[in-house]
Formats: structure tokens, C-alpha cells, sequence
């Protein structure tokens, strides 16, 4: 409806706050670690390999990735079953999971004493080394290919079902269905899948960490971390931050030519009715088998070894889940106001503006936690220690990533309540807080809850900016799991791994079933 | 009474225009084609949409600088007239105060408003516990309570069945008569013209014609009424 000019509310401060907070975030500590980059100019031979590195594992793990999602998905969308809507959910769930407790049960499945080379040693074979380049890929795979089939399986169930009765009647085999109404959609719906999975690679930072190292399998990020924490460099590290940040930047520029379809959207428990694949069955049976297990093997193991050692973790496992609660809960809230404040100013005003205030909320998506947390380093270093602003800097980092994915949910619903609502609560003078309060927050506490709770997941699970400031008196629980690891008590680890995937999902549920109990 | 001064609003490439007066106490009904701009013409007079030229008086006072909300007039909407997430005494409560921060009184005459339209005891429930007429008594009684001396109806019965919908007007008249409000309502239908309103003003091709006697108007349409209407 074409409002009357109100004058400038609290709530376009508010979002231009919000907005410039963010700005601060991604480009101003860019600029503080171009600052610091100067000094000794070039990179070594060691920072080109890591860059090589960097590339090559985010191409492979994404065509990985995407070609493992493509039989699944095509398995989902054309079979009913049940269980299937679990499946799909299930699918979903990496993108909540810690990264440290996937690569723990791949550790499990793949390590040295895992359950593979149990395997190829009965039968005589070669052991499989779950630590270098191989690893790296695996951990990505195993984190992306859930995302690409829901990726994929979106475009999928997009097919209109006429079409498919329409083939059906002039007698459409599996093949003619292919090459004329499977294979457009995937040359639409694939390169953006690949895309967002290159970039996601791109930044890997924890699963290089625990399964990479040395000078085969160093990522830019790690490299970053390197340079921090074992050398001290500085300027390396700034020089190092700003070739991630080019990557990024292109990576994030050739996304946007493409369109990405939405992951999170809902429609995914339908399924196609199909009359052309009643022979295919058994395939895609098989398919979906191994894709359950290649998910679900590594999660139960992790699960049923460390399960029993929960209630026996020292006393700095528990300290530090207490510290990444703290965390989990600053972020969300932060998520949540960011994403709020943004939101309402983006409703508020119009044109170029409202759109740039958008894009800046989804500018963290191109950004790396490890750039933005070496220019907060920089920032902070002189002023005061940084172990000491450890944790709000962390929760403030992760808020920044979570929220294109709260803006995702939280900016559509925010323009239905205004559509709906809007003009019905102007002509009976509601406006301020008392709009917020009685129409706004109530209309949106499904995407809020949702939001929250992932947002609190995310933070809750993360392994990033903390290992640059964190010292050994304010770690999270992610820190601790990973010194365990490192330090191959992987007993404790199991049971830490076991309380931090506990946490994460129950601070996912708690705020999501917050934002269910919505009365209308 | 209510005066549109020259008014021109504009949407898109469509421009409609009114200079004419209403006088305060009577009730006019808003017809014409669809498309022509009836529910446009309301807006403005709502405060939803902002006039290219002109102005927007009652009583004298110009409302045009007036936000919706600080106007001298309630409106109920083709849909979405209640908050789904509030209960039917809440809905009506915001007719007395936008932030609901009733006192017992105040509380006492939403239940009394509920009484009046007939939903008494109904105040506890939502809105999608209700049937369709008695949300429309719902968002009848907040206008009760809201004591503004302009109505504005922009086709809120419009889903309701013929006889509901005789039911609603029945019921907005006897509100209208009570509080001596000045009713406007948006209507394609010209029973519903003949049978709440003593005043019918035509919108077509562009321009709001001044307000006529409702049986006169249809008793002898101009030629664009009656191409409307099909006699």
C-alpha cells in the first residue's frame, strides 16, 4: 500500500546501526588487516600452497558433493516411503551439527583404528589415512552433500506433477524423461548447488584444523591461524587474510550471477508421482541405504562411545560448556535484534537504500570468521587483552554469520505481517513499541524461534574467531574438544563431543518449539 | 461534514478525481465498476493514500496531514479486520487503547460492547474460533467503542452469505443510528446501497460524482450507471 511519509522511526536508526556495526565487521577489519598487511609485501612459498590447497579441495569436495546428491535426490523425489520425511530432516541436520563431532565419528569410521581399516586389515588390504587432503574432502562431503541433495531435491518436486502426467500419457520412458524435463532443471538448479558449496569449502577453517595440517593440506584460513598463533606474524597473518578475502569476493561475486534455490524452504515431504521409474527400485533403494549410513555410521558412533563418558568429563569440559552456552544464548540474541532491527528498517524505507541495507545483512555470507577475527585482533590487541573479550567477540562473530540465515526467514514474514496487518493497525493508531509488541513479535515467533535456535546451534558448535583470542582460562566447548583430540584422548573427546552435540540441538529445539507453541 | 476538495489521487497510469461534500449523519454508498476506484477513494479519505492535489476535510479540519490512526473515523477492511493472535476482547480493547492497557472499566465496556452486538461471553476466544459473521460483530463492536464519528466500509461483509450479510448492514445501521456516526460504505451490490444508505455517490471514468438520493440515483441512472448496472 503506498504509505504516507512517516517521519524516520527508531526502528531505521536502529537498522542503520545494526548496519554499520556490520560493515565495521567484514569490511572494517579488512581495512585493519590491510593496514598491517603492508609491511613485508609477497607471499611465500608455503601461503601459495596453502591458496593452491585451498582451491583445489573446495572444487573437488564440491563435485563431489554434487554428484553424490544427484542420485539421491533423484531417489527422493521419486519414491514414497516411510521414513522419507525423516530422511529429509535428517538431511538438514549437518548444517546444525558441530564440525567437530562429524569429524570425530569420521575419525571413527576412517582413522586409523576405525572401522575401515578393521576392514581392509581382516582382508589383507592397505590401511586408508583419514588425516591429509582425503580427510579434508571427506569432512566436506560429508557436510555438503545433505545440503546438495536438498538443493537439488528443491528443484526437483519444482517440476510442475502436469508435467510428468503429461509425459506419462505420450508413453515417456526414464530416458525421454531425462533429457527432456530432468536434465533442464538440473542445468538451472546444479551450478548454483555448486556454487554455495564452493564457498562454504572455501572457508573451511575446523575440519582443515583437525584433519589437514602440514604443507599438503593447509587451507588459507589455517594458514591464517598459523601464522597467529605459532609464529606470532602479524603481517602474514593480515597478508594471508586479505588473499582469503579475494577469494571470497569472487567466489561470493560468480554465486550471485546464478540462482541459488532455497535449502530451507518447505514442500519437501511431497513427492512427485512417477510412472517411469517402477523398475528402478532396488537402485534407488540401495542409493538412499548408503547415503543414510554414510550420515548416520559416524554420528551413532560418536553418539554410543561417548554417551557412557558424558557424566565423567573433567571439570574444564564442563566450565567450557558453560562458557559456549553463554555464547550460544549472546548470539542468538544478537541474531535475533540484528535481524529484527534490519528487518523493520528494510520495511521502513524504500528503494536503494532498503536494498543496500539488505545487502548488508547477507554480507557475512561472503566473509571469512578468521579475516573478520584477525582484524579484531588487530583492532583490540592495542587496547586491552584480547583473551579478555574472547567470548563477547565470539558470540558477536557468530551472530554476524547466522544472520543471513535469521534475515532469510525473518524479512518474508516480516512483509506478510505488514501486508496483512499493516493497515489495520495504522488506522487503529498502533505504532512504536506498542506495534511491535502486539502485532509484529506475536506474528513472527515461528521464524524468530527458528532463527534463534539456529543461531544458537551455529555459535554453539562453532570453531572459529575463539581459537584466535581464547587462552586457556575462557575457552568453549568446541576449543576443549578439539585440545582433546589433538591430544588423542579420544574417550573424553567422545563423551565432549556427545555433550556438545546434546547442547547444540537442544538450544535448536528449545528456541524453534518456543517459536511452534505460536498460539495463531 | 465530510468535504473532498479537489481531490486527485493518482495510481499507476490511473488518475480519479472528486470535489464533492458529505453531510455528516447519513449514510452513502460507493458504487461503480470495479477498478474505478472506489476502494482507492476510501484509502484516501483513510489516510492510506496520499492525494496528488487537494484536500480532506470534516467538520472543517483538514485531515491530509492526519496519519491513519489519529483520524476522526473507523474502517473495516474486505479481510483481516482482527489480529488472529489476539483474543476477541483484546481486538475490541484496542477501540479504547492501542497499547491494551485497559483499566476495569474500560474493561467492563469491551463486555459491554460484546454484549451489545450479541457475542456476550465470547470475549476469552480467538478470532478463528469464531464464524464469519461473528467476526464481523467483533470488529463492529470495536468501532462501538471507538466513538469516531465516521465509518468507513470498504466491502467488509462481502464474503458473508445474502442473509449474514442483510444481517451485518441491519446491525452497522443500528450502530450508525445509535452513535450518529456518518457512515461510508464501498458496495457493488445496489441492494446493499438501497438498503442501508439514503445517499449513493458514483465513481467512473475517472471522477467521484457528488452523493444523490439512493432511490432517485437508481430510479433514474445517468447513462454510466446504467451501463454498470446493465438496465
Amino acid at each position: 500500500m503506498a504509505g504516507r511519509a512517516e517521519p524516520l522511526g527508531p526502528a531505521v536508526w536502529a537498522g542503520t546501526a545494526v548496519a554499520a556495526v556490520l560493515l565495521a565487521l567484514t569490511l572494517g577489519s579488512l581495512g585493519a588487516v590491510a593496514w598491517n598487511a603492508g609491511a613485508t609485501a609477497g607471499l611465500g612459498a608455503a601461503d601459495w600452497a596453502a591458496i593452491r590447497f585451498t582451491v583445489v579441495q573446495a572444487l573437488v569436495s564440491a563435485l563431489l558433493s554434487v554428484m553424490l546428491a544427484l542420485p539421491v535426490a533423484r531417489a527422493l523425489a521419486r519414491r514414497r516411503f516411510p521414513g522419507r520425511g525423516l530422511l529429509i530432516t535428517l538431511l538438514g541436520a549437518p548444517f546444525l551439527l558441530p564440525t567437530l563431532v562429524a569429524v570425530l565419528g569420521l575419525v571413527a569410521v576412517f582413522g586409523r583404528n576405525g572401522v575401515v581399516n578393521g576392514w581392509l586389515a581382516a582382508a589383507g588390504l592397505h590401511p586408508v589415512q583419514i588425516y591429509g587432503p582425503q580427510g579434508v574432502i571427506l569432512a566436506h562431503v560429508f557436510f555438503n552433500m545433505p545440503l546438495a541433495t536438498r538443493l537439488i531435491l528443491q528443484g526437483w518436486l519444482a517440476i510442475p506433477a502436469e508435467r510428468f502426467r503429461l509425459a506419462a500419457s505420450l508413453g515417456f520412458g526414464p530416458r525421454d524423461l531425462f533429457r527432456q524435463i530432468e536434465l533442464p532443471m538440473l542445468r538451472e538448479v546444479v551450478p548454483g548447488a555448486f556454487l554455495v558449496i564452493l564457498l562454504i569449502c572455501l572457508t573451511s577453517f575446523a575440519v582443515a584444523l583437525t584433519l589437514g595440517g602440514g604443507p599438503r593440506a593447509t587451507t588459507v584460513e589455517l594458514a591464517i591461524y598459523q601464522a597467529f598463533r605459532f609464529d606470532f606474524d602479524l603481517g602474514r597473518a593480515a597478508r594471508l587474510a586479505l588473499v582469503q578475502f579475494v577469494l571470497c569476493a569472487v567466489a561470493a561475486a560468480v554465486t550471485l550471477q546464478v540462482p541459488v534455490p532455497g535449502a530451507f524452504g518447505g514442500g519437501l515431504d511431497r513427492a512427485v508421482r512417477r510412472w517411469d521409474a517402477r523398475r528402478l527400485g532396488l537402485l534407488d533403494a540401495g542409493v538412499l541405504a548408503l547415503a543414510t549410513a554414510f550420515l548416520l555410521v559416524p554420528l551413532l558412533m560418536v553418539v554410543l562411545a561417548g554417551l557412557p563418558r558424558v557424566w565423567a568429563l573433567p571439570a574444564p569440559v564442563w566450565q567450557a560448556a558453560w562458557h559456549s552456552v553463554q555464547v550460544a544464548l549472546g548470539s542468538a540474541v544478537l541474531t535475533l535484534g540484528f535481524a529484527l532491527a534490519l528487518g523493520l528498517a528494510v520495511l521502513r524505507m524504500r528503494g536503494p537504500l532498503a536494498q543496500g541495507l539488505e545487502t548488508t545483512g547477507m554480507l557475512s555470507l561472503a566473509a571469512s570468521p578468521l579475516v573478520i577475527g584477525t582484524g579484531l585482533f588487530l583492532i583490540v590487541y592495542p587496547v586491552m587483552d584480547p583473551a579478555r573479550a574472547a567470548l563477547p567477540v565470539t558470540a558477536l562473530v557468530n551472530a554476524a554469520m547466522a544472520l543471513p540465515f535469521a534475515l532469510r526467514a525473518i524479512l518474508p514474514a516480516l512483509r506478510q505481517v505488514d501486508r496483512d496487518y499493516g493497515r489495520l493497525a495504522s488506522s487503529l493508531g498502533m505504532a512504536g513499541w506498542t506495534r511491535l509488541r502486539l502485532v509484529i513479535l506475536p506474528r513472527l515467533r515461528r521464524p524468530l524461534g527458528f532463527s534463534g535456535g539456529l543461531a544458537a546451534a551455529l555459535s554453539m558448535g562453532d570453531l572459529g574467531v575463539i581459537v584466535l583470542f581464547a587462552e586457556t582460562g575462557n575457552q568453549t566447548l568446541p576449543m576443549q574438544l578439539q585440545r582433546l583430540m589433538g591430544a588423542y584422548r579420544m574417550g573424553e573427546a567422545m563423551g565432549a563431543a556427545v555433550l556438545l552435540l546434546g547442547l547444540s540441538l537442544l538450544a535448536f529445539w528449545a528456541f524453534d518449539r518456543w517459536g511452534r507453541r505460536a498460539a495463531a | 461534514m465530510l468535504q473532498l476538495e479537489d481531490l486527485e489521487l493518482r495510481q499507476g497510469g490511473f488518475a480519479l478525481r472528486a470535489n464533492l461534500a458529505v453531510p455528516a449523519g447519513t449514510r452513502t454508498a460507493i458504487i461503480g465498476p470495479s477498478g474505478a476506484g472506489k476502494s482507492t477513494l476510501l484509502s484516501a479519505v483513510a489516510g492510506f493514500h496520499d492525494p496528488d492535489r487537494g484536500r480532506v476535510l470534516w467538520q472543517g479540519q483538514d485531515l491530509t496531514p492526519l496519519p491513519p490512526g489519529q483520524r476522526p473515523l473507523s474502517i473495516l477492511f474486505q479481510d483481516n479486520n482482527l489480529f488472529p493472535h489476539l483474543t476477541v476482547a483484546q481486538n475490541v480493547g484496542l477501540g479504547l487503547r492501542p497499547d491494551l492497557r485497559l483499566s476495569r472499566q474500560q474493561r467492563a465496556d469491551v463486555e459491554a460492547a460484546l454484549d451489545r452486538v450479541g457475542l456476550a461471553g465470547l470475549g476469552p476466544r480467538r478470532p478463528a474460533a469464531l464464524s464469519g459473521g461473528q467476526q464481523s460483530r467483533v470488529a463492529l463492536a470495536r468501532v462501538l467503542l471507538r466513538k469516531r464519528p465516521l465509518l468507513l466500509l470498504d466491502e467488509p461483509f462481502a464474503a458473508l452469505g445474502p442473509a449474514l450479510k442483510a444481517e451485518m448492514l441491519g446491525l452497522v445501521g443500528s450502530i450508525a443510528n445509535g452513535s450518529g456516526l456518518t457512515v461510508l460504505m464501498v458496495t457493488h451490490d445496489p441492494a446493499d446501497a438501497r438498503r442501508l444508505c439514503d445517499l449513493a455517490l458514483l465513481v467512473e471514468g475517472g471522477q467521484a460524482h457528488p452523493p444523490q438520493p439512493t432511490e432517485a440515483l437508481f430510479a433514474d441512472p445517468p447513462e454510466a450507471l446504467r451501463r454498470y448496472l446493465g438496465t
